[in-house]
């Protein structure tokens, strides 16, 4: 479908003064739980303390709906809400305000975080109500939300990167939440410095795009190169002309646009979509070191969210995170924090968009981690494993679909797989709960009987994920890979590379079979066939259905992944755009070339992804649907090699330990003998020179120094000395002296006459 | 130039007072003693201050300064025995020898 390719002129801001009561509400229930928390507690009682917490969250929840109605009420070109606090920090060119804003994306973002997050708040107060820390936890999960909601509110990118650095501390906090077991805590550090790593690559690219904003080198004809420099703020008065709404009658319209470097997404947006500044042109043809600017900052700008959002080589980390309460795995590491680096990609797309070999790199990247991580999804026993797994996988669509330019597919792939995959891991947090913390699939089965709703809901989010028409996932993905299919625009490494579609689309295919499979091999092996648990327990008690607080969540979480198809009903079905596209346009100016095919090869491709996911399904059915089938065990046997490369994740793991780890440690004990021999050897020779010199001087000042001082006082205590004995205290004697004076001046005068 | 005293024959006598004097001063040990020698010093002096009077300058001056010198010379014998005499009363003896209590 494509859209009438339109001149964007600047965005018109709509100033609202609540913006800044989303985030504060988490942040006070935070505030509240940290300082108070363990007190209220032990006075109170738990319910205190979630009231606290949830009551933020619907507070927030509410202020976000109520910016969502004012939004709804604007004209399309006019949705940007914005809310400045103070100014943070102003510095020559670098000016950072302490603000929010919130387009259509935003909006998006933060009714699906303060949405959700709501939930799977409510969900906590039953999974953890045995928990000691009960207060910790809600104080850190309503951090959390405070810092992504930053993250996606934030007006700047300083903001957004505190939001950034703060989802990454609160997810190593909650990941390491029963701090007390290593491998927890080292989970959670393993997290942590992994996100690191990728936000490296964002502040770098960051600096890059900041810097190539401020100008760029120029051949003369001389074949000097010179640089010239744009200060910050340059005001350039841009006249457009365009219809008047009422009539025919064109009307000018003058508008003011600051261009130069700006850490501003509105800013930056203006100066680059409109065409008339030139930045965009500007910085397309700006090159670094032999290779295009953009694409670096774009490469660069994705290391970024490589990290955050767990795509291949930097996944490593998503797996292991599981090692945290389920809450958070589906609030932080499914539904809200890791698709923060999609969030990053859709929002600068039109930074991206400029460069085809960045979204090359990005939608390459996608589906290569999407096929990775679904075939690790296929053997794994622990469920909350498969369920890693598929978030990784699913998080490599997303890219696919920010990578070939469908933004609003991958947006929404992005909504759709917070409602199913929230409703999955609260699902089989269900499950965990009523097996008694016990996660290994084998030791499950049957489940079905004895909790009915749970398994309803994990079932529809099943279908919603492996692509029936019935449920939200189909829309989405099938978007993303019919695009990806359509492209025009990808290159790599500044060749345009045609065939980089077809062969995306080919692996979003084989993968979303894999989906439908491991997505339902989970399902059977849980809810169907015979308990196989219970017995090592020694519990003796049948696994019961969950509370009321769990089992209503769930119920509106599924309800939300089917009731999600509506906002993306494809056009070659309505002939209309989808809604959420049209909701999201103002947020994603960037215009990529797609080619234009007729319905019914679209409808063609819809049911080859459809068939795809049957054939995953039925595979999963004839498999595993009463956990007595013999075929599995012995395809094991069959291909047990190949099965434990894969088991043990292509031993990613291991590759990282050989190298970066290994390299790591060797670098540091490099390091440590160059300190301790060189530098410490150079401290110490200092040192004794030092040493030296302090005696040297030290005997200066005792012999030579001292020696005058002293020598002067010896003296003068010696004239004392001989003096004392002139006073005698005899007056005769002074007489004498008198006398003896008296005939020197005698003879003194007669001899000088 | 007989029975003619001349200018000279004062100043001899005078001279020899003061010599007397001075050798009284310097040797005896006695405060008394020495406190004579002083005497003797001061009419040397004042001897020859009435022959300069009358042989040089004329006038009443030198016999006016003479009258002031000896006036002086008995406050003085007057202050210097009452020390003497506190001295004797404070350590029995007014042998300057013996007198050191002030010495440094």
């Amino acid at each position: 479908m494509e859209h009438a390719v339109q001149q964007f002129g600047p965005l018109a801001v709509t100033p609202v003064g609540f913006l800044w009561l989303i985030p504060f509400f988490p942040l006070l229930g935070a505030v509240i739980n940290t300082t108070c928390g363990w007190w209220l507690q032990r006075r109170f009682g738990k319910p205190v303390n979630h009231s606290i917490a949830v009551g933020a969250m619907v507070l927030s929840f509410v202020v976000a709906c109520v910016a969502f109605a004012k939004m709804l009420g604007l004209p399309g070109e006019e949705r940007f809400l914005q809310d400045t606090l103070w100014t943070v920090l102003s510095a020559g060119p670098v000016h950072v305000d302490l603000a929010f804003a919130l387009d259509p994306l935003g909006m998006m973002m933060v009714l699906v975080v303060t949405g959700i997050g709501t939930l799977i708040h409510v969900f906590s107060i039953g999974y953890m109500a045995d928990e000691p820390a009960y207060w910790r936890f809600f104080a850190y999960m309503n951090l959390f939300v405070f810092s992504m909601l930053l993250l996606v509110m934030g007006d700047n990118f300083v903001i957004m990167f505190f939001g950034w650095e703060g989802v990454g501390l609160c997810s190593y906090l909650l990941i390491a939440f029963w701090y007390t077991d290593p491998a927890k805590a080292a989970a959670g550090m393993k997290a942590f410095v992994v996100n690191r790593f990728g936000d490296f690559g964002f502040i770098l690219g960051l600096f890059l795009l900041f810097w190539g904003l401020g100008g760029a080198w120029h051949d003369t004809p001389a074949g000097q190169r010179i640089y010239q420099p744009i200060t910050a703020g340059q005001e350039l008065r841009i006249i457009t002309e365009r219809a008047a709404t009422g009539g025919a009658q064109a009307s000018h319209e003058e508008s003011v646009i600051e261009v130069g470097p700006t850490l501003n997404f509105r800013q930056l947006r203006d100066q680059v979509v409109v065409k008339a500044t030139g930045v965009a042109e500007r910085l397309s043809h700006q090159r670094l070191f032999g290779f295009g600017l953009l694409a670096i900052v774009g490469i660069l700008l994705f290391v970024g969210a490589m990290g955050k959002s767990a795509q291949l080589p930097l996944s490593v980390w998503l797996p292991d995170a599981m090692a945290g309460p389920t809450p958070v795995s589906a609030l932080i590491h499914a539904a809200t924090m890791v698709t923060a680096g999609v969030y990053m990609v859709a929002r600068l797309n039109f930074i991206f968009a400029l460069s085809p070999s960045a979204m090359g790199w990005v939608a390459l990247v996608g589906a290569l981690t999407a096929l990775f991580a679904a075939s690790i999804g296929f053997f794994q026993y622990d469920i909350k494993k498969v369920l890693a797994y598929s978030t990784v996988s699913q998080l490599g669509f997303m890219f696919i679909g920010v990578g070939v330019g469908a933004y609003w597919a991958g947006a929404y792939h992005l909504l759709t797989h917070a409602f199913f995959k929230a409703a999955l891991f609260l699902g089989s947090g269900s499950v965990i709960l009523a097996c008694h913390h016990e996660q290994d699939m084998r030791k499950m089965g049957g489940l079905g009987k004895f909790m009915p709703t749970t398994q309803k809901t994990y079932l529809w989010a099943c279908i919603a994920i492996a692509g029936f028409p019935i449920a939200s996932g189909f829309y989405s993905k099938d978007e993303i890979l019919w695009k990806a299919f359509s492209q025009q625009h990808l290159a790599l490494l500044g060749m345009p590379a045609a065939w980089l579609g077809p062969l995306i689309y080919c692996i979003g295919i084989i993968t979303a079979m894999g989906t439908a499979f491991y997505m339902f091999r989970s399902y059977y092996m849980t809810f169907t066939g015979e308990y196989r648990g219970g017995h090592d327990h020694g519990h003796g008690a049948t696994p019961k259905e969950s509370p009321l607080s769990i089992t209503s969540v769930l119920v509106v979480l599924a309800a939300g992944a089917v009731l999600a198809s509506l906002l993306g009903l494809p056009a070659s079905w309505t002939n209309r755009p989808p809604i959420l596209e049209h909701f999201l346009e103002p947020s994603l100016p960037a215009t990529v070339d797609f080619v234009e095919y007729p319905h019914w090869v679209e409808w063609l491709f819809q049911f080859i992804g459809v068939a795809a996911g049957a054939i995953g399904w039925l595979f999963a059915r004839a498999l595993y649907l009463d956990g007595k089938s013999p075929v599995p065990a012995q395809l094991l046997e069959r291909w047990k090699r190949a099965w434990t490369v894969v088991y043990n994740k292509y031993y990613l793991d291991e590759i990282y330990g050989a190298t970066v780890v290994r390299g790591s440690l060797v670098f540091a004990s490099i390091l440590s003998w160059i300190d301790s021999r060189l530098v410490d050897g150079v401290v110490n020779l200092a040192g004794t020179i030092t040493r030296l010199f302090a005696n040297l001087d030290g005997a200066i000042d005792k012999y030579i120094v001292d020696g005058a001082v002293n020598l002067v006082a010896d003296s003068t205590i010696a004239a004392g000395r001989g003096l004392r004995r002139v006073q005698t205290g005899r007056i005769q004697t002074y007489l004498y002296g008198a006398l003896a004076g008296a005939l020197v001046i005698v003879l003194l005068n007669f001899l000088i006459k | 130039m007989m029975g003619h005293l001349s200018l000279s024959h004062f100043l001899v006598v005078g001279g020899l007072l003061f010599c007397f004097g001075l050798m009284t001063v310097l040797t005896r040990r006695n405060a008394v003693a020495m406190l004579m020698g002083i005497e003797l010093i001061l009419n040397g002096a004042n001897v020859n201050l009435v022959a300069f009077n009358h042989y040089v300058a004329g006038g009443l001056s030198g016999q006016i300064f003479a009258l002031f010198v000896i006036v002086l010379a008995a406050a003085e014998a007057a202050v210097g025995l009452a020390i003497i005499l506190a001295i004797y009363q404070m350590i029995r003896t007014i042998d300057t020898a013996n007198i050191t209590s002030m010495r440094q």
